[in-house]
């Protein structure tokens, strides 16, 4: 579960990203994060994930509070959210079967857990027979389905996923939003960060709307770009 | 999932990463070579120095002169109270006579040289010091022994040694800990460079709820690897540069005042000190490289 209270966030700059965001997120749901460029998105995420402090307000995930955790808790707290990036962020040199095991031994799973957890992980999202392949030999689609099999494959209670279509023709960004809905249906919780109008309106899930740091609009079955909200 | 110190999994990937990376490897190798040699060199001529300064020391002496009413039982005598003198390592009696010969020898032969008789001349002893540096006080302690009549010694000279001595050692140890201090920023600057290619990895290894240690930890492992091994090429490295060196020493020392130690009587300590160098500023330049990627 995620909570903001009241969030602020001033950059070093004078930037004033978040002006008090209050936002709730129950384990299980499905979150589309939308909003223009420079809305404050990725300063949520980045709050969220422990990359930034908040200036002021409370911020609750997964039964952490990131107002007071020590900087050693704050690995323990991300071991409970997957996050998928637009760019993939796929090592180069390691085969999709290393990337996923990279993963894993990063957090402390034995060989013993790769060899039984990853196999099941690629073949949710339909990669089983390419785990020996590089990155550099797969797809658009199918890097981001590594990615999201890595964001996956530490068993998170939440998946973050950053702009996860951005990269991808219309075929590949709904066979991944598809996917990414069949991992909630298995009870992870989704927070997707979007610009894509089409999608968020064919999915029809709650709809968070983010504009000049401030949320304009929060609908379960929303859809986005003013068509309604 | 248990925390736990996977010491096989750390190793696995430090190993590996020498040869992903092989020109970063390689280049931080021959840095650490560089450095070990440059610092070894300046050892190695302190160490020389030292060395030399020791055996111009242990040549180093005084005379004291015995009142010549005493006979030469009676000066004989006075050995055992000299040799009692703490800084006293050695003792030789030269009688009258042997003093004159001692002086004859060398200078052209000649009536007048030949006139001369031993009575001229005192009996005296020839004093070794163990510690230079008290020679002064050695000399003092002497003179105050009944029937020691005077002493002569070359007192600047001995403080000269000294000198040179102290100085050559604080000039070596400061350049040596400068050249420390500086190898560890360039190897900190190399493996930088090799870690810039992999912030991508850590940032998702960050990402992915890795601790900063289990993110160090392959690092160190690299740089240790890194390190002894540029340590062992500079052991040899400096074997051969110093037998060639010596040997031209040697060649062009006519005068034999200049001597060389054996690099051999010194190969475990400078094995010892290359490998522990090494490491220290491999597993450093890694730790001090990699810190600034582990804010993520």
């Amino acid at each position: 579960m995620i909570r903001l209270i009241d969030v602020y966030k001033e950059y070093d700059n004078g930037t004033k990203a978040l002006k008090g965001v209050n936002m709730r997120i129950d384990d299980g749901e499905f979150v589309f994060l939308v909003g223009p460029s420079g809305s404050g998105k990725s300063t949520v995420i980045k709050l969220i994930t422990g990359e930034i402090a908040a200036t002021q307000g409370k911020l609750m995930v997964n039964g952490y509070s990131l107002n007071n955790i020590a900087p050693r808790q704050i690995p323990y707290m991300r071991r409970t959210l997957g996050i998928i990036f637009q760019d993939f962020r796929l090592i180069e040199k390691k085969t999709v079967y290393e990337n996923l095991s990279f993963a894993m031994r990063a957090i402390g799973a034995s060989p013993r857990e790769v060899r039984r957890r990853i196999p099941y992980v690629l073949q949710l999202v339909g990669l089983d027979q390419k785990a020996d392949r590089y990155p550099g030999q797969l797809s658009g689609g199918e890097q981001q389905r590594v990615a999201i099999a890595r964001a996956l494959v530490n068993n998170p209670s939440m998946i973050i996923a950053d702009e996860p279509t951005g990269n991808l023709d219309p075929q590949r960004s709904l066979e991944i939003m598809m996917l990414l809905e069949r991992i909630n249906e298995l009870g992870t919780t989704m927070l997707v960060v979007t610009h894509e109008k089409n999608l968020v309106n064919r999915f029809a899930k709650r709809v968070v709307a983010i504009e000049n740091g401030r949320i304009i609009s929060d609908e379960t079955g929303g859809y986005y770009n003013g068509e309604k909200i | 999932m248990a925390r736990r110190f996977d010491a096989g999994y750390y190793f696995s990937e430090g190993f590996h990463s020498i040869f992903t990376h092989g020109f970063m490897s390689f280049a931080a190798v021959c840095m650490i070579v560089a450095c070990l040699l440059i610092m070894g060199s300046f050892s190695l001529l302190a160490v020389n120095l030292d060395h030399m300064l020791g055996d111009l020391e242990a040549e180093n002496e005084f005379l004291a002169y015995i009142d010549e009413n005493y006979t030469e039982e009676q000066a004989l005598g006075l050995q055992a109270e000299i040799e009692a003198i703490p800084n006293v390592s050695k003792v030789t009696f030269v009688t009258r006579a042997q003093a004159l010969e001692d002086w004859k020898e060398g200078r052209e032969q000649n009536d007048l040289l030949d006139s001369l008789q031993p009575e001229v001349l005192r009996d005296r002893y020839r004093i070794h010091v163990s510690d230079i540096e008290q020679l002064g006080q050695t000399v003092d302690q002497v003179e105050l022994i009944q029937g020691v009549a005077d002493t002569s010694v070359a007192l600047e000279i001995a403080q000269g040694f000294v000198l040179v001595r102290n100085i050559a050692t604080g000039v070596a140890a400061v350049l040596i800990g400068i050249l420390l201090i500086v190898s560890l920023f360039i190897i900190a600057n190399t493996i930088k460079l090799a870690t810039f290619y992999r912030r991508e990895e850590i940032a998702i290894m960050k990402m992915c709820g890795a601790t900063n240690a289990f993110v160090q930890w392959p690092f160190v492992v690299e740089g240790m690897l890194l390190g002894l091994t540029g340590a062992l090429i500079a052991f040899f490295a400096q074997w051969g540069i110093y037998q060639l060196v010596a040997k031209l020493v040697i060649q062009g020392n006519g005068l034999s005042l200049v001597t060389v130690t054996s690099y051999l009587s010194m190969a475990r300590n400078i094995l010892a000190v290359f490998c522990g160098t090494g490491a220290l500023i491999g597993v450093g330049g890694s730790l001090l490289a990699i810190r600034k990627f582990l804010q993520v």
